[in-house]
């Protein structure tokens, strides 16, 4: 019978849920690594055994974590992160040259098809990749040295590279976005990028139609077809039919454009979700009332989901890294909160199940089918 | 033979419990003693200090004999009861962050 594991990554702590197909009844195991943040879980697509997790303070420092039980056990592998020669600089908040330093791990993607290679975004933007399962970490520095690195900016949560898309179809394709540069993508496995950012628009940057300079909050895509990406940017949600080359804004009917997190359900690439968040000012969402948002035409027409999800006093934020969907037949859908609620819901967004209540800030949840 | 006691996120990260003792040949100095608790418990390589400039991480202190090494030259010689064992090396985490 098929079974779900749902990774959770908070403020202090990862947990790891699990429920049979049924989704009903979940146990959770954790907190593993106990006080520190934790960025982001992921488990290899090739070996749903093998898991990473990104953990980090400001105390001590990076650390990466492997699993090659599921979750059960850990242990602490490489967490030398050191960028390819001289780093150089990109722009501070101030407009000033700042040296590039490295802060943390922000997202961490494994490989579609070896468990022993992972891609690490971090913070001052860059890629790094492992191919010994953790161990030694490496920059491709073709990204971080794109003639248009020393104008990046920092997001107002840093300059981080929080996205990583590995194209099923085309091996040496990868999509990546940072906070605030923009979207790039590499045709050729990382070596050389470019910006993928036309027709973005945003208000807040002296040229609204910018090379580079957006603030992309979270890209997805639907594995069957990699040339449609959907992208939720610090305002608008957007959609590109091929593969990044070119933008349209599809924030259609949506109460606020502003939000974190955006997905696509596992099995009807035109069906999407977002969570709007009233403003980037006020990181709750609009009303009080915390409601996902469904397109089932790729976007333009949006109805909200509320069954379920509190509707009155709620002011939590959906961070980008936050939300996820299952491969099970109906669809799961599953989403944390900065208030600590894992919601869950089994029939691809109509009705939501809080599956904990009460854990730190959620950071991260990911999401493993498990046959 | 030198005491530490690391920091209670460290014990956990090091799966030691109470103090660790290190072996430093000659006379200890922070580098050294750090040197040596990294080749024990290469789990906290980069926690303690940076990898590459081997600075300290900005919220780690040292302390010895009640006194602050946190700002001392990494190559300072420890006191002679660290030395010789009847004192611990203290790696604190600073009290920082509310």
């Amino acid at each position: 019978m098929s079974s779900v594991r749902l990774l959770v990554g908070t403020r202090k702590g990862a947990f790891v849920l699990t429920s049979d197909g049924k989704r009903e009844r979940w146990d959770v195991s954790g907190p593993h690594f106990a006080g520190w943040e934790v960025y982001h879980m992921k488990g290899s697509p090739a070996d749903p055994q093998r898991l990473y997790a990104s953990q980090s303070t400001g105390w001590f420092g990076q650390l990466i974590q492997r699993s090659n039980d599921g979750g059960k056990t850990w242990e602490p592998v490489g967490n030398k992160f050191v960028y390819d020669g001289e780093p150089g600089t990109h722009m501070w908040y101030d407009g000033t040259p700042h040296p590039w330093k490295f802060a943390r791990v922000w997202h961490l993607e494994p490989s579609l098809t070896d468990p022993d290679t992972v891609y690490a975004g971090v913070e001052d933007a860059a890629l790094f990749r492992t191919t010994d399962a953790g161990i030694n970490w490496e920059e491709l520095p073709g990204l971080r040295t794109h003639n248009s690195g020393p104008s990046w900016h920092p997001g107002a949560g840093g300059m981080c590279l929080h996205t990583i898309i590995l194209d099923p179809k085309h091996p040496d394709r990868i999509f990546i976005a940072i906070s605030a540069a923009g979207a790039f993508r590499s045709d050729d496995a990382g070596k050389t990028w470019k910006p993928i950012n036309h027709g973005l628009k945003s208000e807040g940057i002296p040229n609204p139609n910018a090379e580079v300079g957006h603030c992309v909050h979270r890209i997805a895509m639907h594995k069957s077809r990699p040339n449609v990406l959907f992208m939720q940017k610090h305002w608008d949600v957007m959609r590109s039919d091929d593969s990044g080359d070119s933008w349209r804004e599809v924030s259609g009917n949506l109460p606020t454009d502003f939000g974190f997190p955006i997905d696509v359900h596992a099995h009807e690439p035109e069906t999407i979700y977002v969570v709007p968040i009233k403003s980037d000012s006020e990181h709750f969402p609009p009303d009080g009332k915390l409601r996902v948002y469904r397109s089932k035409s790729g976007g333009n027409e949006w109805e909200p989901l509320t069954k379920g999800l509190p509707q009155r006093d709620c002011y939590v934020n959906v961070l980008r890294d936050a939300m996820t969907v299952d491969t099970l037949d109906s669809c799961g859908v599953y989403f944390g909160t900065t208030g600590g609620q894992v919601y869950g819901s089994s029939d691809a967004g109509d009705t939501w199940t809080p599956i904990v209540r009460d854990f730190p800030a959620v950071l991260s949840v990911e999401v493993q089918t498990l046959s | 033979m030198i005491r530490v006691l690391l920091p209670a996120h460290l014990k956990t990260l090091a799966r030691v419990s109470g103090e660790v003792q290190v072996d430093v040949a000659g006379q200890p100095t922070i580098v050294a003693v750090l040197d040596a608790i990294e080749a024990s418990y290469p789990m906290l390589q980069g926690t303690i200090r940076d990898h590459v400039t081997q600075e300290r991480r900005p919220f780690v202190r040292f302390f010895a004999c009640e006194e602050d090494y946190s700002l001392e030259p990494p190559d300072t010689p420890l006191p002679s009861a660290v030395a010789k064992g009847t004192e611990p090396f203290l790696i604190v985490g600073a009290m920082a962050g509310g």
